[in-house]
């Protein structure tokens, strides 16, 4: 059947990596955030200045890693206005979220329709090259999927095993799981609970950006308006499914995009059969599935959402 | 320095907390103005010149904020009984939707039994969209902020998808729009020759009852209880179920009739287009009126003001209209700030 | 209980001098002036609110005082700085243990003690040094076990293992036998020992008079933030330690003895299954409670009698088994039914289940009736008959507030276990489900309940009063039963019991082969 021969191709796979990559930095971002124990909803819109911010520092005359850094940077500084709203003031998370999206993505749109008034059809930039591995990209199928890939894609691999390293083996990952838990905990070894989440929201955030970036600096080569197109929200239902683990999550984020890859290719086929559109809402299905899925939530970080309040016990 | 709780209810905070909210909104728009290289003060001449300066300005306005206030009452109302409904652009095409399909010609009835039915309709459909995810929530704990998110996405595919088959204009050369509104189904002008509908009417009404329902009824206190502590409501006996599916029914309900309102009211059909946002915008409202029924629509045409008055000095002026966006998204984030002392005052420890 | 070896104190180890600490119009600590010695265990006595913890807060550093100096080991203290406390050899056990579920008893252990940007977590390490500390001290636990899955007995030894891994030299206890049975607290007192044994310091906080006079070498009171006095505790006893306590001579409620009623529960090898599918919750309880009676539950917490309350309040209902009320079988258990038969439940967690504290003092007052008239007609409120209703209450049992119209979370403590009380005693229910109902009060507060669930009984109801403290439940009720992993042994009578075999039987001794019966 034709239908199931295209999840045996190697383009397929190769799609999904690629699909895949965004949503692995913005999983992991938000991974970290909710480990610490700070739900953030502000990574639609943190995505979105990513991908802006990284786009015009190219268009600006930047290299393009130059530009994932300021993408970067950016993304930390909109982290850092959710956190401190969240934790020392201890705002409501969802409430600070939702606005922090809201003020990002305006933000954005209008610095874009400020600095390209005219313009009907944004201003392309010059992306990342595919890399193919020397070597392993010759592997027959594997190669073709995994290892001719762009720079980013490869990034966003090594940040998960990076990621998982310091949260499982070293002293700072193991503050962040804890206060995530138990910010008493925490406390009482005479680590600030305040500083630490900030951190925690800061790097994730600047994870989420890179995710952004990557739409605008290695997918496509332009900046689009609804680019993330609720990509963010995806995220947010993968850190459930892959129970808030870097290994989980990078598997979720690859079985999502293997399916999506395969959406639009059965598009083409089946595309007299059933609207397009049926096509395009089944990723979004899919993640409320995997909430449900998940809902027992084993491993759910048990001070997430929970503001801090110091010397109250 | 540390939060240490408020020992008095300070009724002062109350007013200084959405003053204090504007106030930033527009200091940070100053800022991207000079940034833009205009002056505030042109353009905040502009804007409030646009937003209210002439009767067309001001019934425009009013006519802009009829949907906001449905959608802010809709999110004031969940937001109560802390059932995080952010699936306002969903339910409003849901109402959206049921307008075109039995208003358009399908259904022939006069309008004084129409109009009605099609609200009923209308209200129904957004309710139970909401009702989905809010099941989810109560028997399995799924968060309700992002499926009823994911929801927005889907349904708005969902319309795309009608426009282009069920309910395609067959007049429309190809745009994907559906068909007027019969005479029967569309809500009078309130003002001859202008945009302003009756909508408006409505629209302040459901406000007065929602008012009522929270300060005299049952269910209103219900929501309150629910929404501070659900575990101390369900030792007290009520049944939080079914207080939350009402709850439930009823925001989605209101945020349906702002789709109602648009298709039967101002626009004539069904478009993809038909929403700017109001369900997002809806949530802003909601908290700038620290969710009090009457405070809505007050926010409403506040929020309604700026963008109308935004598009109109991007006309004249040329900075970019997003600029109301940035205001209304600043107002929200300084607003819950500011809320925050209403409850705790800042201490040096 | 064993008795302390009186070994020779040592040189001082810890002094404060003159700390002080306010807190808004509240002096929790005022002057006061205490001395650790090497080798002693010193107990820290006071009622709840007497500005023990606070104190103790102060010395770790989570606090700062207003006022006085504290020096360690010679050298004056840092304040505020539990970094500074640690580095120095002070270890706290909290009261609310500070420790990860998710995480693993190594994790918990070595957070805190590697500097946070080294590289990598140095595990092996880790685990020869908490290995030898379990062998030296007797403290056994499994590294790799998730603190979520260990006793409340297990989690206390991870704790302290936390603060000998930081080579304490002072260790803190706060309240260390609060979830203990009597046989663990027994264990926790042998390794005390074997700590001051090998030079440590120790300071023990508790308000039980019991267990202060049999660990201790030296006790020191604190009421209402002075410290009024210091013993060496083979020169006192348990009266004069009462006294000091309290500041007067404490009354002992009367309890007359009075014939039983009619039966008003009836619980029938009533069965509470785990929705998981483990261990049941409640296991084969029967048991009759009558009129004119008090039963008392003891055991320790997590034996079921949470489930227990949440049965007869209506929130679960049984897997097997009956439950009768006033006669009639329950078929359905939700709380509005339970309200219905006129059950009165003062819940273990005012904040949790009993009162909404951002809800005004009339709307927790009719939080269960506000559907009947007059409260309400056809789903609208009449706030007047609310209000009315209101000031009756708080009038009766003297609850300090504002008005009826202000908001519950500005009470004490102690006016909210009030406001609970009228609220579910003005309708003189013939059922009372009393669930800690002193727990965290004041001597004051304490003995106004103590005397309101006697009235009760007086007039006719029957009592259900679960509760952790022992004396409390041999000073108020007629009979007694010992819940142990969900079994509840056969009702007692007060005067055949003696605290010894309560002790055991809460440890689980003789539980099992008891068949339980109806016996009134």
């Amino acid at each position: 059947m034709e239908a199931l021969d295209i999840l045996t191709t190697a383009t397929l796979w190769a799609a999904a990596v690629r699909i895949a990559s965004p949503l692995i930095f913005a999983t992991l971002g938000e991974l970290i955030c909710e480990r610490a124990g700070v739900l953030n909803l502000g990574i639609e819109g943190i995505m979105t200045v990513g991908a802006f911010a990284g786009w015009v520092s190219v268009y600006h005359g930047a290299d393009l890693w130059t530009g994932v850094a300021i993408a970067a940077v950016a993304g930390a500084v909109f982290g850092l206005l959710h956190g401190f709203l969240t934790v020392p003031m201890g705002l409501s998370q969802h409430v600070t979220g939702i606005g922090v999206t809201l003020l990002a993505t305006s933000l954005t749109y209008y610095t874009y329709r400020l600095a390209f008034p005219e313009v009907t059809s944004p201003p392309k930039i010059e992306t990342f090259a595919p890399l193919p591995i020397p070597g392993l990209s010759n592997i027959p199928f594997l190669g073709e999927a995994f290892f001719r890939q762009t720079p980013l894609t490869y990034l966003a691999f090594v940040s998960v095993l990076v990621v998982a390293y310091v949260l499982y083996r070293t002293p700072i990952g193991l503050a962040v799981r804890t206060v995530g838990e138990n910010p008493a905990a925490v406390e009482a070894q005479g680590i600030d609970v305040t500083t630490l989440r900030l951190g925690a929201v800061a790097v994730g955030s600047a994870f989420m950006a890179v995710g952004g970036a990557f739409l605008t600096m290695s997918a496509f080569n332009s900046f689009y308006f609804d680019m993330v197109n609720g990509r963010g929200w995806i995220c947010i239902a993968l850190v459930v499914f892959g129970s808030w683990r870097p290994g989980k999550a990078l598997l979720g984020a690859i079985l999502f995009a293997a399916f999506d890859a395969y959406q639009l290719r059965l598009q083409q086929l089946a595309g007299a059969y059933l609207p397009y559109q049926v096509f395009l809402m089944l990723p979004y299905i899919l993640s409320i599935l995997a909430l449900i899925a998940m809902s027992r939530r084993a491993g759910y970080p048990r001070a997430l959402m929970i503001p801090y309040r110091k010397g109250e016990r | 320095m540390r939060l240490e709780p408020r020992g008095d209810a300070a009724t002062s905070a109350w007013i200084i907390a959405p003053l204090m909210a504007i106030g930033a909104s527009f200091a940070v728009a100053a800022l991207l103005v000079m940034i833009g290289g205009a002056s505030p003060f042109t353009v905040f001449a502009a804007v409030i010149k646009g937003a209210l300066g002439s009767q067309f300005a001001v019934l425009e306005t009013l006519t802009r904020a009829t949907p906001l206030v449905f959608t802010g009452l809709a999110a004031a109302v969940a937001f109560r009984a802390k059932l995080w409904n952010i699936g306002g652009e969903a339910q409003f095409y849901a109402g959206a939707v049921m307008t075109a399909v039995l208003g358009t010609g399908a259904v022939q009835l006069p309008a004084p039994i129409l109009l009605p039915l099609i609200m009923v309709a209308g209200a129904l459909a957004g309710a139970l969209l909401l009702l989905g995810p809010t099941w989810l929530k109560t028997k399995f704990g799924v968060d309700e902020v992002v499926t009823t998110l994911l929801l927005n996405f889907v349904m708005v595919l969902f319309v795309s998808m009608l426009l282009d088959g069920a309910l395609k204009d067959p007049m429309g050369l190809g745009w994907p729009q559906s068909s007027k509104v019969i005479e029967a189904a569309t809500l009078p002008k309130l003002v001859q020759g202008k945009r302003l509908h009756m909508g408006f009417v409505i629209a302040v009404i459901a406000a007065f009852g929602v008012w009522f329902i929270n300060a005299r009824t049952t269910l209103g206190f219900e929501m309150r209880a629910v929404g501070f502590n659900p575990r101390a409501a369900r030792f007290a006996g009520m049944p939080i179920n079914r207080v939350m599916a009402k709850t439930a029914l009823l925001s989605g309900g209101l945020a349906a009739l702002a789709g109602v309102s648009e298709v039967a009211g101002l626009k004539g059909n069904l478009t993809l287009d038909l929403s700017s946002g109001f369900g997002y915008t809806g949530i802003v409202v909601a908290m700038l009126a620290m969710l009090h029924p009457l405070g809505v629509v007050v926010a409403a045409i506040f929020v309604a003001a700026m963008f109308v008055g935004a598009d109109a000095m991007s006309r004249s002026v040329g900075v970019p209209n997003y600029i109301a966006n940035v205001m209304v998204a600043t107002a929200l984030l300084t607003m819950v700030s500011a809320m925050l002392f209403t409850r705790f005052r800042l201490r040096r420890s | 209980m064993p008795e302390m070896p009186q070994s020779e104190p040592g040189d001082v180890v810890l002094r404060l001098s003159g700390i002080s600490k306010r807190f808004g119009p509240l002096l929790a600590n005022d002057a006061i002036s205490l001395e650790l010695r090497r080798g002693e265990v010193l107990a820290l006595l006071g009622e709840n609110g007497a500005g023990k913890t606070t104190l103790m807060n102060i010395l770790f550093g989570h606090y700062v005082a207003d006022q006085g100096r504290i020096e360690a080991f010679g050298e004056p203290l840092p304040p505020a700085s539990p970094k500074a406390a640690l580095r120095r050899g002070i270890g706290m056990v909290h009261q609310h243990f500070t420790l990860a579920d998710n995480l693993t008893v190594l994790d918990n252990i070595i957070l805190g003690t590697e500097p946070l940007w080294r590289a990598s977590s140095r595990h092996a390490e880790g685990r020869r040094k908490l290995a030898a500390l379990s062998e030296a001290f007797g403290l056994s636990v499994r590294a790799d076990a998730r603190v979520a899955d260990l006793s409340v007995g297990e989690r206390q030894r991870v704790e302290i293992l936390k603060a000998l891994y930081r080579d304490a030299r002072i260790l803190i206890l706060d309240e260390p036998t609060a979830v203990l049975t009597p046989q663990e607290t027994e264990d926790l007192f042998a390794t005390l020992q074997k700590l001051v044994g090998r030079g440590l310091a120790i300071i023990f906080i508790s308000h039980k008079l019991g267990e202060v006079l049999s660990v201790s070498q030296r006790v020191v009171v604190l009421r209402q933030g002075k410290l009024v006095a210091e013993r060496l505790t083979s020169e006192t006893n348990r009266h004069e330690l009462a006294e000091l306590m309290v500041g007067r001579e404490v009354p002992r409620p009367k309890v007359e003895p009075m014939t039983p009623g009619p039966a008003i529960l009836e619980l029938d090898q009533v069965t509470v299954g785990d929705a998981n599918g483990g261990r049941a919750l409640l296991q084969d309880v029967s048991l009759r409670l009558h009129g004119h009676e008090i039963v008392g539950v003891a055991g320790v917490s997590g034996n079921g009698q949470a489930m227990l309350a949440e049965l007869l309040s209506g929130m679960v209902r049984p897997t097997l088994g009956t439950v009768s009320l006033f006669g009639d079988r329950v078929r359905r258990f939700d709380p509005a039914r339970m309200v219905a038969y006129g059950i009165a439940r003062i819940p273990e967690d005012r904040h949790a289940a009993g009162l909404i504290v951002d809800l005004s003092l009339e709307e927790n007052l009719i939080s269960a009736r506000y559907r009947e008239p007059p409260f309400s007609r056809l789903g609208l409120i009449d706030w007047k008959a609310v209000r009315h209703f209101a000031a009756g209450i708080i009038a009766g049992y003297d609850v300090r507030c504002p008005g009826p119209r202000a908001i519950t979370r500005l009470l004490s403590g102690g006016n909210m276990q009030k406001l609970i009380l009228g609220r579910e005693m003005a309708g003189s229910p013939r059922l009372v489900l009393a669930n800690q109902p002193a727990r965290g009060l004041d001597i004051g507060a304490v003995g106004y309940i103590h005397e309101e669930l006697l009235k009760a009984r007086a007039e006719g109801a029957g009592i259900l009063l679960i509760s952790e403290d022992l004396d409390e439940l041999l000073t108020l009720a007629d009979r007694v039963v010992v819940m142990h992993r969900g079994r509840m042994s056969k009702a007692m009578a007060r005067s055949e019991v003696t605290i010894r075999e309560l002790g055991l039987m809460m440890a689980g001794h003789g539980l099992s082969d008891e068949v339980s019966d109806h016996a009134a």
